[in-house]
């Protein structure tokens, strides 16, 4: 079976006195791989659990495959989950968990082909035992061959690599990949991991507090962000939040304490008023001595090296400017170790082309709920901690 | 399984300071050994010497120490109905507070999981009965059951039963008293298991296709087997040689009498000490036969 198109039509969910999703609209194509990715609590669980039929939406409906299945139960669903606890069954055998959906469903011959699915993620020899005989990873590649052998028209996937350490996760995510370009199916993979959502997925759906950020390929919104809080949990960026003091031809020049910061009207999504611009931490380029400004070049400094930290492929530098506060900048290491050291006197530039314009103003609180957010900034993505660089002119 | 394979390497590979953790734990046992040898083995040994003896020439209720092993063979003969039927209202009973008890700990441990003062106030209501002595409670049940109680006059109203049948002195009240006063020995352990029940197997199941019915065939009732097992052995071994219920004092009657009733006049009434310890120990046979088949068994997953 092919995969099917999922559709979220203005689904809202409340839970009693907290509202988790608030009117998602969202269309995945049958065939892809589409991931959700977004900060713990943002409602990523519930909204596959809503696709599941395992949560029921209080407004709004749910297509698959073009049909309506918002009143219809789990089992009657052409869904399958690999769960974030897996909830492999204790009672049986790895075999009989992979054959248990095929039994159900009265498929010919479900032994032969729960072996096929066990051969798919590389444990056939460990068809006999149970599930707690085994380690973390082999449990979740039992948890994904479950789903997979009843060829589902989707497959939800609920953090399902979160358990394991990085090398294990690097080689799933492969295997998930070519497992999904074999079978065809439509995978919707949920992850609070940046890196993982734009290795793994054609389009990536960024989420935040119940909605929907951002939806592209990786490619786009990284490059590209709409938003402040896209611009960070998507990487790194560098904002600088001013006034638009001129529009003219194809682009915008915002005033940012003094500086002047220019902009292509096609990536910037507002043209007047405050607004907020950025650039991302590998376009700028750092120099020692102030260079000629041009047309096609934003120049801001002086400024002065406050930290330097070497990490192999590239150096991150942080640079302390006067009034616009700390800039990151990574440059790939073409020489043997950083080209300046701390405390060296540097000029920033970037091409203009490369910045980009956001919707909406970096909010303080908008972009933190203490508890669950920051916790997993911080590891994960590590693009909270030094990356949000807020800046008000 | 893996656990005793496990266990039994790491015993066999003991290091010798080990040994002396095993004198410790000797010692901690003595007490509950003793017990065992003075409790258990001592009266086991006299009850089959009892059932051997022969009535003394000299005086009646006295006996001489004999190897009368014929006793079982009258006994058998003589009381095998009551035997028969004993285990039968047992598994009715069991069978009955079952099916009681099942919906009533799944609502219990799973349903009001949630809402942890209903479920403790819930608790206390299937332990209240406790609070009362089982005889008074049996008699109670007879004053309900008897024939100008309410429950008679109402199925005698409705025309469900004549004007000249009854209900206590019958098989149908003494397997209701089993069932009655047993149904907390099998909620309890239910609940325990039930409680503990883990409900995304019950979501997992329900994204494979797996419909109510077959949710609860495949994946609760096998992991609540345990449960099941316990709350099953708590009633039938002590229902089987329950003497109250069908006692004719409270709801049974001369066509219900079970081995305990038995056992109980030979032993109190007609002085007959080695017909009522051959009793016991085929009593006890049979039910140490039927419950290492039924553990067995159950160890297995055929069960269900
Ligand atoms: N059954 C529930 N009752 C109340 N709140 C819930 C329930 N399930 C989830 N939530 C809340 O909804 C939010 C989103 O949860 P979830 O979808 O699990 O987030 P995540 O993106 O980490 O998977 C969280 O703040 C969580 O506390
Ligand atoms: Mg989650």
């Amino acid at each position: 079976m092919a995969g099917a198109d999922l559709e979220l039509v203005g689904i809202t969910k409340r839970f009693p006195g907290f509202t988790a999703i608030e009117n998602l609209d969202l269309v995945i194509p049958a065939g892809s791989f589409f991931a959700l990715l977004g900060p713990s609590g943002c409602g990523k669980t519930t909204t596959l659990r809503l696709v599941a039929g395992l949560e029921d939406p209080t407004a709004g409906r749910i297509l698959i495959g073009g049909k309506d299945v918002t009143q219809t139960k789990p089992f009657q669903r052409p869904v399958n989950t690999v769960f974030q606890s897996y909830a492999l069954f204790p009672h049986m055998t790895v075999l009989e968990n992979v054959a248990f959906g095929l039994r159900r469903r009265r498929v010919s011959d479900p032994i032969a082909k729960a072996h096929d699915a066990l051969r798919l993620v590389e444990l056939d020899h460990l068809a006999a035992r149970r599930p707690q005989q085994l380690s973390g990873g082999q449990q979740q590649r039992v948890a994904l061959a479950r789903a997979v052998v009843n060829e589902p028209a989707l497959l939800l996937l609920d953090e399902p690599l979160g358990a394991l350490d990085l090398k294990l996760r690097r080689q799933m995510q492969l295997e998930l990949k070519t497992i999904q370009t074999e079978v065809g199916l439509t995978f919707v993979h949920v992850t609070h991991d940046q890196e993982e959502a734009m290795t793994m997925a054609d389009t990536v759906a960024v989420m935040n507090r119940g909605r929907i950020e951002q939806l592209g390929a990786p490619e786009e919104l990284y490059e590209l962000p709409k938003t402040a809080f896209v611009a960070n949990f998507l990487g790194q960026s560098n904002l600088f939040t001013g006034e638009v003091i001129e529009s003219a031809g194809d682009t915008i020049a915002v005033d940012v304490a003094g500086s002047r910061i220019v902009v292509p009207k096609s990536r910037a999504a507002r043209h007047s008023g405050t607004v907020t611009v950025g650039v991302r931490p590998e376009k700028l380029s750092l120099l020692t001595t102030r260079p000629a400004s041009t047309a096609a070049q934003n120049v801001i400094g002086a400024g002065r090296v406050i930290d330097v930290s070497f990490s192999g492929v590239s150096t991150q530098y942080i640079v302390e400017i006067p009034a616009l506060g700390s800039m990151i900048v990574f440059a790939q290491n073409m020489v043997f170790g950083p080209v300046v050291d701390r405390g060296a006197e540097v000029w920033l530039s970037w091409t203009v082309d490369h910045g980009f314009g956001l919707e909406d103003l970096p909010d303080a609180t908008a972009e933190q709920s203490p508890d669950d957010l920051q916790p997993l900034h911080a590891t994960h993505t590590g693009s909270a901690a030094a990356g949000s660089t807020k800046i008000s002119a | 399984m893996a656990i005793t394979a496990f266990t039994g390497v790491a015993t066999s590979t003991d290091a010798s300071p080990r040994r002396k953790k095993s004198w410790v734990a000797l010692v901690l046992l003595l007490p509950g050994l003793l017990y065992l040898v003075l409790f258990f083995i001592v009266p086991l040994v006299s009850l089959v010497i009892t059932s051997l003896q022969v009535p003394s020439p000299t005086a009646f209720g006295q006996y001489d120490t004999a190897f009368n092993w014929q006793t079982y063979g009258v006994v058998i003969s003589t009381y095998g109905t009551q035997i028969l039927r004993s285990f039968l209202y047992a598994l009715l009973a069991t069978i009955f507070a079952l099916l009681f008890s099942y919906p009533l700990a799944y609502f219990i441990g799973v349903k009001v999981r949630r809402y942890p003062i209903l479920q403790g106030l819930m608790l206390v209501l299937v332990i209240a009965p406790f609070f009362i002595s089982f005889l008074l409670r049996t008699l109670a049940w007879k004053a309900i059951l008897s024939d100008d109680g309410v429950v008679v006059g109402g199925l005698k109203a409705l025309s469900l039963m004549g004007s000249q049948d009854h209900l206590t002195g019958t098989p149908v009240a003494v397997v209701f008293g089993l069932t009655y006063n047993f149904i907390p020995f099998m909620c309890l352990p239910l609940y325990t298991t039930l409680e503990r029940l883990d409900v995304r197997y019950l979501e997992a199941s329900n994204d494979l296709y797996a419909g109510t019915f077959e949710t609860f065939r495949k994946v609760i009732l096998p992991l609540s087997l345990p449960g099941i097992v316990s709350g099953t052995l708590l009633t039938f071994i002590p229902a089987t040689g329950d003497y109250v219920n069908a006692s004719s004092e409270f709801l049974g009657g001369a066509s219900s009498t079970m081995v305990g009733n038995v056992i109980q006049s030979n032993f109190l009434v007609q002085l007959n000490y080695p017909v009522a310890a051959a009793l016991s120990i085929i009593l006890m046979a049979i039910i140490l036969v039927i419950v290492s088949l039924y553990v067995k068994r159950s160890g297995t997953d055929d069960l269900v």
